[in-house]
This record gives structure tokens, C-alpha cells and sequence, in this order.
């Protein structure tokens, strides 16, 4: 395997992924938090760009996904970690609407919020250690519940 | 419809789709920012370098772009510092009890045909477009 092994699959092939996916949010403009409230404020003077967005990135993303599963394995890994849940339950929908009103009060979700970092803005700053400060309570308070704490810890860090 | 940008959505989604497909094909992982960052804060998990990796490339992006003259402007953020806060901390709780965010749900679960991740999206849109209607129309922003 050569370089395809080690270093290439740990480090440089994540951060050009990395890199990629930052250029995609920079040029669609989804970085600035204007912009995404510009897609949610339906009442006020509606910006359909994030639609755009979505609907591109689908475009790719969809025949994508079909190739990389007739794959066995990933070409610089073991194996593929697909997400492995498929119902709606109650922590699913009650995790979904939460996000969304934290993402309407400013316009800000996880990939821009770390990727406005490099601007330094305190704002961007605060709200990063808000959002890990969130995602560690849940993970404390999963890891407090001892029936289901065994059961899907990996499951939920590979969902997405 | 005044400031709609639709080729440089289709670009940059695609770009984003494309990142999306190539983390899958080449390390077999999703790209479900969300996830991969509460991977990076979580003492349990053992395979944070390439989660360190992705992040520091989304990070690098608006500095090479400073570099050759496209600057990113700070985002405009509310005012109040308990809004900023209160906000991080759904984004932040949300994510991690629904299992997903707008990469991870929305792009990847959806262009995986997920019910599950169609659900979830639906769901974030609407309570994300219900708070902006009620915090500029309704309290008058």
C-alpha cells in the first residue's frame, strides 16, 4: 500500500476533505450566518441560496454514496463505517428540533461555526465552546443512563 | 428574492457534496461535522486524528483565502451574549441527542436515502424557520 497506508488515510486525505468542504461552504456564502437566516426568515425577503446548496451537494453526494457501496472497503481503510440506525425515535426528533431553534437564533450550525474560527471573531469563539459544552453534557448525561449506555455510544459518534 | 446567489450555491454545494463522497470512498467516513467534532472532545474515542485533520482543514480554508486576496469577513452574530450561548448550547446538546446536523443528516443522510435523516432534517428546518419568524416578525428582531 505505500503511501496509501498510515499518513495518507490518518491525515491527508481527511484534510483535503477538510479543505474542500470549507471552499464549498465559503463560496455558497453558508459561512455567513446572514445568509442562512436570509433561508429561513420564509416571511421576511426570502434567499433560496441554501436550497441551492442542498440540492447541488445532493446532486453529488447521491450517485456518490451508490458508487462508494459497491466498494467492499474504502479505498485507504478497513471498512466503511455507514451509520447504522434507521428509526425515527423521540431522541431523534427532540435532537432535531432543539438544533434547529439554536440554529435560527443565529444563524450559525457546527461546519461554519468551526470554519469562522480562522477569523477569530470572540462571538464564533463562544459560541464553539457553547456547542462543545453541549455536546459534552449530552455525552455525560447519556454515559449516566447505564441501560442504554452500552448499547450505541459508537453507533451515535459514527451518525453523523 | 433580492439576495439569491444561485451559481455560486450550486458550486459550493457541490464542492460540499464532492468532500462528502471522498471522505466516504477514501477513509470510509461520514462527513457529519456535528459528529466528527464531538468525536475530536470525546477522552473515549481513539481515532481523533483524522477528525483533528478535517477540522483543521475547514479551519485553513478562509486563511489560504486571506492569503490570496478572498478575505472572510467576521460573521454578523446577535449582539446579546446569552443568545450566542444559548445557541451553541442547542447546537451543541441537539446534535449530539439527534445523532446529526446539516452535513451529517442533511446532505450525507439524505443522499444515502435515510428515512431517519429525512425526518431529522424536516425537523431542524422547521423549528429553525419557526424561531426566525418568531425572533424578527414576531418579537421584531
Amino acid at each position: 500500500m505505500g503511501i496509501f497506508s498510515g499518513n495518507f488515510s490518518r491525515i491527508i486525505a481527511p484534510l483535503l476533505c477538510g479543505l474542500i468542504f470549507g471552499t464549498g461552504l465559503l463560496v455558497s456564502g453558508m459561512v455567513q450566518p446572514t445568509k442562512v437566516l436570509g433561508f429561513l426568515d420564509i416571511f421576511g425577503a426570502w434567499d433560496p441560496s441554501l436550497a441551492v446548496v442542498m440540492a447541488a451537494a445532493l446532486a453529488v453526494a447521491t450517485p456518490g454514496f451508490v458508487l462508494a457501496r459497491r466498494r467492499a472497503r474504502p479505498v485507504l481503510a478497513g471498512q466503511y463505517f455507514w451509520p447504522g440506525k434507521s428509526e425515527i425515535d423521540a431522541p431523534l426528533v427532540l435532537g432535531a428540533g432543539l438544533f434547529g431553534v439554536g440554529w435560527g437564533l443565529v444563524g450559525l450550525c457546527p461546519g461554519p461555526a468551526l470554519e469562522s474560527l480562522a477569523t477569530l471573531s470572540p462571538g464564533v469563539i463562544v459560541f464553539v465552546v457553547a456547542m462543545a459544552g453541549g455536546m459534552l453534557l449530552h455525552d455525560k448525561w447519556q454515559a449516566s443512563r447505564p441501560a442504554i449506555r452500552d448499547a450505541e455510544p459508537m453507533a451515535r459518534v459514527a451518525d453523523g | 428574492m433580492a439576495n439569491f446567489t444561485p451559481v455560486s450555491a450550486a458550486i459550493g454545494g457541490a464542492l460540499i457534496g464532492l468532500s462528502a463522497v471522498l471522505l466516504m470512498l477514501l477513509t470510509g467516513r461520514i462527513a457529519g461535522i456535528s459528529g466528527i467534532f464531538a468525536g475530536m472532545l470525546n477522552v473515549r474515542s481513539e481515532d481523533k486524528a483524522w477528525r483533528v485533520a478535517f477540522i483543521a482543514g475547514l479551519i485553513l480554508v478562509p486563511v489560504i483565502a486571506g492569503w490570496i486576496g478572498y478575505g472572510m469577513a467576521p460573521p454578523t452574530l446577535p449582539a446579546n451574549w446569552a443568545v450566542i450561548v444559548a445557541a451553541g448550547l442547542l447546537v451543541g446538546f441537539g446534535t449530539r441527542l439527534g445523532g446529526g446536523c446539516t452535513s451529517g443528516h442533511g446532505i450525507c443522510g439524505i443522499g444515502r436515502l435515510s428515512i431517519r435523516s429525512i425526518a431529522a432534517t424536516i425537523v431542524f428546518m422547521v423549528t429553525a424557520v419557526i424561531t426566525v419568524a418568531v425572533t424578527r416578525h414576531l418579537l421584531g428582531g
